[in-house]
């Protein structure tokens, strides 16, 4: 008979075996997955496994998805190491594009690339606002704010709807909902000829290397995360709960908000309603396969990018459908909360008495 | 020859990486009082449970009545006989005593159970109101019907956790009355406890346990203190020092503080009036929950609701200031609960300094300062050594460390700030007796240098021990100052129910009157 027995200490091996374990059960699960939907499982891995990563090319595919996704999870980690529990971050993403895309429409023939610097601002000032949404709300009436900012997801994305599909709809565009393509001066500079990656990428290692700094380095971090795992003991030290909330949402929203400028002004170019891809979703994922680390995310942005990738390949070369991406980051998440249970306990064979 | 109600022999229970009983044996006879000493952690709560059958055990045998028997569930216990009264109450505050009391006996109805609870409670002297909500009872009034719930089972043997914990003198006095009839009747009786005085009044056997075995049998009526400590602890308690000083100036001020309660189940405080001087501990005695817990959050600054100019540090108003603020004017506090207000359980001690103390933080103007871990470690080391503190090292959690050692870890962390002020709440509360012993020599070291000193505890012989003046709490009220020398155990006990006499003050006769109101319902 199976026994879980509580350890005296979390394991240090667990930690971090326990998100390889739950990568090698999702493996598993997806041949058996595969096999069920009549496909060759190796074919099925390989989309996801390999394809992601056999070129330059492909790795800076990997790598574009990974950087939105990245810059979320990092504010989001700040906001769930406060207990703050901002589950909104795709709406944040999406104001934050459409804050960015109102400055970038402005542009004409002759304005400089200067402009990237106030789309980016205005993207993290549109993150920031839709957030403090939420921070208000629970601020003042106490709102619960994992409701509160979920709505306001749908919010955003109907606002969305709106400008695409009226005020700020292409009049070349044939009806589709989208905005014109924005002037070249506008795009974010690129990293590399030949690939689609941006400055986005090296903003999101500077992030990943701050948020490390801010949480283990400062005392402000410090006091965010005593108010998110022993509240009493922040209120003693004199720790603000309510500027821990204001922070840990303006962080969270602006990074968001940023990730959005970056996407719409970098790979995609232009304001449409397809813009929503799930990365604020995606990235609550990240944070906690990333063990809420400013390193671990960086690794785990990269495995929630492969998913999307795989997705995609599945449905073009095996005819598999796009929801797969979906169906992995679940099993993911789904088997790292099973494994985890091994950092505090340890199982135990016994014969039943 | 009559054979023992209960009988256990080898008795052991292991955790991972401590043994909570090893090879213990216990014999209790019928209509005998038996005492489990032992300091925290000695297992006496674990071999209650194994008794009770909510623990199983991995090695040894239980006989009850000279009957080998293997108890599964406390169900079972029951069935058999055997009663428990938990040191932490299992009562539903919404409902009523009666209903409480059916919860347990769903075959009865509510009617027989209530004409049951009115016959044990006039049979044993236990003044209950069946039909009162548990909400509105004392704390004395909430053990009376645990042990009208237990004596329902008609138990042969009843075991008791550290029952007087929660009691004032005159209660603890009640109860005895119940016990001695209960065990005259022939029921055995199992008293839990690490109070000397009580064991040697109520209890002919002792077992005394530590460190999970069995280290003496005896008969405390015949045993000293001393002998008893020795058994117990393996030595005897420093003897502290107390010396005659004078005291110096005022240092806090709090006048007429009132305050309405923050949660629905806390304490208004009433008019409280308070000063504490440099040179001198001022000592807060009472029963939990009659405001404690409040006025501590008022003085600290974690809850600022306090009205402008009732609390003063010298000649400052510090009423609407945040801890942090009047830390730095030299109050340190050590509260009540060591994990997860005190400490970060999760955190090292190193971290956990961070939580009132900025000695290695560089640049406070960026982002709250720059945390200088090296030094930060070695400041944890320094007070981990000064204080004598058992644990891994700056790096250990604050959750591995035992509570007397944490303990001593978070006084520490204060003290070595050079307060001007400090105010400590249960400063022994759960600690094992040597580092109690170190824990009040502290204090008075501190009082010694000038500190001013104000303590707040539930046990009166700490009290007595570090006070040079003592004040009492009752329902949001305190009691004006009584200086120690004229301080008997009886007056203050006679206060902890409310009723002093207040010879100053505008509305003296009111608050006697209420008190004495109230005070029928306490201790009736």
């Amino acid at each position: 008979m199976l026994k879980l027995e509580a350890r005296q200490q979390p394991s240090r091996i667990w930690v971090y075996g326990s998100p390889l374990l739950a990568l090698l059960i999702t493996v598993l699960v997806g041949v058996l997955l595969f096999v069920a939907l009549g496909k060759d499982p190796l074919r099925g891995l390989e989309m996801f496994f390999w394809q992601p990563i056999r070129s330059s090319y492909a790795l800076g595919e990997l790598m574009v998805k990974a950087t939105p996704l990245l810059i979320i999870a990092l504010g989001l980690s700040v906001c769930f190491r406060s207990n703050v529990m901002n589950i909104g971050a795709e709406g944040q993403y999406v104001i934050g594009a459409i804050f960015a895309s109102g400055v970038a429409l402005l542009a004409d023939k002759s304005t400089g690339g200067w402009i990237v610097v106030p789309i980016l601002l205005a993207g993290i000032a549109g993150g920031m606002a839709w957030a403090a949404l939420t921070a208000l709300l629970r601020d003042l009436f106490n709102a619960n704010e994992i409701l509160v900012s979920l709505m306001l997801v749908y919010v955003a994305l109907q606002v969305l709807s709106y400008l695409v599909g009226g005020p700020w709809m292409d009049p070349q565009g044939f009806n589709f909902p989208q905005t014109k393509l924005f002037e070249a001066a506008t795009h974010i500079p690129r990293l590399l000829q030949g690939s689609r990656m941006t400055i986005g990428v090296l903003i999101a290692a500077l992030g990943s290397a701050a948020l490390w700094v801010f949480l283990f380095r400062t005392r402000a971090g410090f006091a965010l995360q005593v108010g998110g795992i022993a509240p009493a003991a922040a209120r003693y030290a004199g720790f603000s709960s309510r500027r821990a909330l204001w922070t840990a949402l303006m962080i969270s929203g602006g990074a968001a908000g940023l990730a959005g400028a970056l996407e719409v002004a970098g790979p995609i170019g232009q304001l449409s309603s397809f813009l929503p891809a799930g990365y604020g979703f995606a990235a609550i994922i990240v944070v906690y396969v990333g063990r809420l680390h400013p390193i671990g995310m960086v690794f785990s942005a990269i495995l929630m990018s492969m998913f999307y990738i795989g997705g995609e390949m599945a449905q073009s070369r095996l005819g598999l459908t796009k929801s797969l991406t979906g169906v992995f980051q679940g099993l993911l998440l789904f088997s790292l909360l099973a494994c985890d249970t091994l950092v505090n306990y340890s199982v135990k064979f016994r014969r039943n008495t | 020859m009559t054979l023992p109600r209960l009988q256990l022999t080898g008795i052991t229970k292991a955790y991972p990486g401590v043994v909570a009983n090893s090879d213990v044996s216990l014999t209790v006879m019928p209509g005998e009082t038996h005492a489990v000493l032992g300091e925290n952690g000695a297992g006496k709560s674990t071999l209650m449970k194994i008794i009770y059958g909510s623990i199983k055990p991995d090695a040894g045998e239980m006989r009850l009545n000279g009957q080998p028997i293997v108890i599964h569930n406390p169900k079972e216990a029951r069935a058999n006989g055997i009663s428990m009264v938990f040191q932490h109450f299992n009562l539903f505050d919404t409902m009523t005593v009666a209903e409480n009391v059916w919860l347990g006996l769903a075959r009865e109805s509510l009617e027989q159970v209530t004409a049951s609870i009115i016959a044990k409670a006039n049979e044993y002297g236990l003044d209950i109101d069946p039909a009162r909500p548990v909400h509105t009872l004392s704390v004395g009034e909430m053990q009376r019907v645990e042990i009208i719930r237990a004596l329902l089972t008609r138990p042969e043997l009843l075991i008791l956790d550290e029952p007087t914990s929660v009691l004032t003198p005159q209660a603890v006095e009640k109860l005895f009355v119940v016990l001695k009839k209960l065990a005259s009747e022939g029921c055995s009786i199992l008293y839990i406890s690490h109070k000397l005085h009580e064991i040697r009044e109520l209890c002919t056997a002792c077992t005394v346990l530590r460190g999970g075995k069995v280290t003496g049998v005896c008969n405390p009526q015949e045993e000293s203190n001393a002998s008893l400590s020795r058994l117990m602890i393996g030595a005897e308690p420093p003897q502290l020092e107390h010396r005659p000083r004078k005291p110096g100036e005022r240092r806090m001020q709090v006048s007429n503080l009132s305050l309405e309660r923050e949660d629905q189940f806390g304490v208004d405080l009433e008019g409280i009036s308070l000063d504490v001087r440099a040179g001198e501990v001022v000592g807060i005695a009472g029963v939990s929950g009659n405001g404690q817990k409040e006025l501590l959050y008022a003085l600290s600054g974690e809850d600022c609701r306090a009205p402008v100019g009732s609390i003063r540090m010298g000649d400052k108003d510090v009423s609407k200031l945040h801890p942090g603020a009047r830390r730095s004017l030299g109050l340190h506090f050590v509260p009540e609960e060591r994990l997860g207000r005190g400490a970060v359980p999760t955190l090292s001690l190193a971290h956990n300094l961070l939580l009132t103390r900025t000695g290695a933080i560089k640049h406070p103007g960026f982002a709250g300062g720059w945390i200088q871990v090296n030094k930060l470690e070695d400041h944890a080391a320094e007070i981990i050594k000064a204080f004598n503190v058992k644990a891994g090292g700056p790096q250990a959690l604050a959750k591995s460390l035992s509570g007397g050692n944490l303990q001593k870890f978070i006084v520490g962390r204060e003290i070595d700030a050079h307060p001007t002020l400090f105010i400590v709440s249960q400063p022994t509360w759960g600690v094992d007796v040597g580092a109690a012993a170190q824990i009040r020599g502290e204090i008075l070291a501190l009082r010694d240098a000038g500190c001013a000193v104000l303590v707040v505890s539930e046990e009166l012989e700490e009290l007595f021990e570090v006070s040079d003046r003592l004040h009492v709490i009752a329902r949001g009220k305190l009691s004006p100052s009584v200086p120690i020398a004229q301080a008997t155990v009886e007056k203050i006990g006679e206060w902890m129910s409310g009723l002093w006499s207040v010879e100053e003050g505008p509305d003296a006769g009111a608050a006697t009157r209420a008190a004495a109101q109230h005070g029928g319902h306490h201790h009736a």
